[in-house]
């Protein structure tokens, strides 16, 4: 699109946009920009002898890079401490993620297609988790699956079990459960705004060139949902990738213990901080390996809609 | 009129489990199984919530059955309800003080933030558009960890506890303002600044009169999002605390939830769930009459706006 010549007093003008944007720059290199440095500094640091506090190191010439060998070790070596806890976030992650798209997916699509007067109703439905917090509707859950909560209260019912189950005592159904039910709404929202876009007319003429409503589904509005889906899976993996709360509460036992929960373990323990650090630099390694590989995926399927 | 009659003829004759089938699944019916789909979602999603709420008034300690009901666990019991433990009371006041001051910070300089990136052309500023929307693809943990870091190490003279806490939900609520001011501010396009500066304003002057009117929903959008983004937060809040007086509510519910003896967290949960909507709507219906005072005049600038950055003109 062709930009309207530099009207008079062009000059001051960008001189007013940079003032403006300044403040907001300078806050986040303080705050944003710089504390990533300090993770490396910390990660390739030392720790004070007699008080085992880190100190960091921050000339580059002069890492240590014990911390992070302790890391490799454990991802890489047969029955590595942290080798078990990447899988398992892994495999957490990608069952979450499966499931919530499946959830999110159909309800998406209804209320962007047939939500019609109901519409405004219905997304208020799907709003109100947002201004839930997410530790409360951790805590709702807790609630449902003590012992003698009303989840084992149903399933006593129905039948399905004879005696209560502990499901708090370290169940990876629960950890999941919740992973899902917690994100589940920041899915499904992108999605609805990316189906609701969707021009009808390609749908009609779909159908006027003799698919059924299943075919023009699976044959139009699929392909062009792609890269919302690709988004949406994103946008939920990435906090995952970071969470320790959902097990803590839901399980608290070392055998659903994330990435995440090491980090905090390490960070919050004391002991071994740049060990914590380096965990850290290592995930957001994997999450950025992510992001290249939903960069990519995306262009191919914008890519194939348009050729 | 013959295949419709053999039609009925043919369902009549359709054995009932056949005829079920057909009435769910038809494809060119209405779209059974996602309104069933649908329903579900929403119960499962809103139910578990009314439970806690439900029994946050018992009137016993369980935390998993109903035990009749009562204001125990928000007013009446002397020593563990929420208005007499200082513990639940410090966390509620702590959540309410950092989303205050997350919004009092974050919506000025956000909206700074944006305009200035979205209208100024150098080369700095790409890389600015950048660097500002990476805070969104961070997990809190990642940002938690670097904030710590950064607080303990090189920024000591800011102490943990409300400070750094505040700083870091101003650091990741940001991003959040940009998004929707910047969206706002492409749609409205440079056209009325221009238009008030060939009138004799000053930039400046254009910005504030012409400019910032404008963008209103935009701003009282994105107050609410810090709002409620802040409220929500764990684990920046976790990670910057300096003890139990710094806890806010989602800190509170992570550290007592498995091992809290009795209903007052449900109701601590419950104050804090009800504050967050009675501001957003608050917000939302101020707004409104804003709006609705301005009078026509408001209304028809929007219009007119939405007129003139029609992409399809």
């Amino acid at each position: 699109m062709a930009k309207p010549e530099r009207r008079l007093g062009g000059r001051r003008r960008e001189a007013l946009w940079a003032a403006l944007a300044l403040p907001g720059i300078v806050w986040l290199a303080l705050f944003f920009v710089v504390p990533f440095y300090v993770i490396l500094g910390v990660a390739f640091g030392t720790v004070d002898p007699t008080f085992q506090t880190p100190r960091p190191t921050w000339n580059p010439l002069d890492w240590n890079t014990q911390a992070f060998d302790f890391v490799i070790d454990g991802l890489v070596s047969r029955g590595g401490v942290f080798r078990h806890v990447f899988l398992r976030t892994l495999v957490y992650v990608a069952i979450s993620v499966v499931l919530s798209l499946a959830i999110a997916y159909p309800v998406a699509y209804f209320v962007a297609r047939f939500g019609g007067r109901w519409k405004g109703l219905l997304l208020l439905g799907l709003i109100a988790p947002f201004f839930i917090s997410y530790l409360m509707r951790m805590l709702a859950w807790i609630n449902l699956l003590q012992d003698d909560g009303w989840v084992n209260d149903v399933l006593l019912w129905i039948g399905i079990l004879d005696a209560p189950r502990n499901w708090l005592d370290g169940r990876a159904s629960s950890v999941i459960l919740g992973m899902v039910y917690g994100y589940v709404p920041f899915m499904i929202l992108p999605l609805y705004a990316f189906l609701d876009r969707i021009d009808r007319s390609l749908l009609d003429a779909a159908r006027d060139l003799g698919a059924s409503p299943l075919q023009a589904f699976r044959l139009v509005t699929l392909p062009l949902s792609v890269p919302a889906i690709l988004a949406g899976c994103v946008i939920i993996a990435l906090p995952m990738f970071g969470d320790y709360y959902t097990p803590d509460l839901l399980s608290g036992s070392p055998k659903t213990s994330l990435v995440g929960n090491q980090i905090n373990l390490y960070i919050r323990g004391g002991q071994q901080i740049p060990v914590g650090a380096a965990l850290v630099i290592v995930l957001m390694l994997l999450l950025a390996f992510l992001l290249a590989y939903y960069v990519f995926a995306t262009a191919r399927a914008q890519r194939r809609l348009s050729g | 009129m013959t295949a419709a009659a053999a039609t009925a003829e043919t369902r009549r004759a359709l054995p009932a489990a056949r005829r079920f089938r057909d009435w769910w699944s038809n494809p060119w019916g209405k779209p059974r199984f996602l309104v069933f789909f649908t329903l579900v979602y929403l119960v499962w999603s809103i139910v578990p919530i009314l439970i806690a709420i439900r029994f946050s008034f018992n009137e016993g300690r369980s935390r998993s059955t109903a035990q009749g009901w009562s204001f125990r666990w928000y007013t009446e019991d002397p020593d563990l309800s929420v208005l007499h433990d200082p513990d639940l009371s410090a966390a509620l006041l702590q959540s309410l003080r950092l989303a205050a001051l997350a919004v009092a910070i974050t919506v000025p300089l956000g909206v700074a933030l944006a305009i200035g990136l979205t209208r100024w052309r150098g080369r700095a500023a790409s890389t600015s558009r950048f660097v500002s929307l990476v805070p969104l693809v961070t997990p809190e943990i990642v940002m938690g960890v670097a904030l710590l870091l950064v607080f303990v190490h090189v920024l000591s003279f800011i102490p943990l506890g409300t400070p750094a806490q505040a700083i870091g939900h101003v650091t990741f609520s940001l991003a959040f303002v940009l998004i929707i001011v910047r969206s706002r501010l492409l749609s409205i396009g440079p056209e009325y600044e221009e238009a008030a500066q060939d009138l004799g304003a000053s930039p400046l002057q254009a910005l504030r009169l012409a400019l910032l009117p404008l963008l209103t929903p935009a701003i009282v959008a994105s107050a609410i999002i810090v709002f409620a983004i802040s409220m929500d937060d764990f684990v920046v809040s976790a990670f910057l605390s300096s003890g139990t007086t710094t806890d806010t509510v989602p800190v509170r519910i992570y550290s007592t939830g498995r091992t809290s003896p009795t209903p007052a967290l449900n109701a601590l949960a419950t104050v804090t769930l009800a504050i967050t909507l009675v501001i957003a709507a608050l917000a939302f219906g101020l707004w409104r009459f804003v709006r609705a005072a301005r009078g026509q005049t408001g209304s028809a600038i929007e219009e007119f706006a939405r007129v003139e950055t029609d992409p399809t003109r």
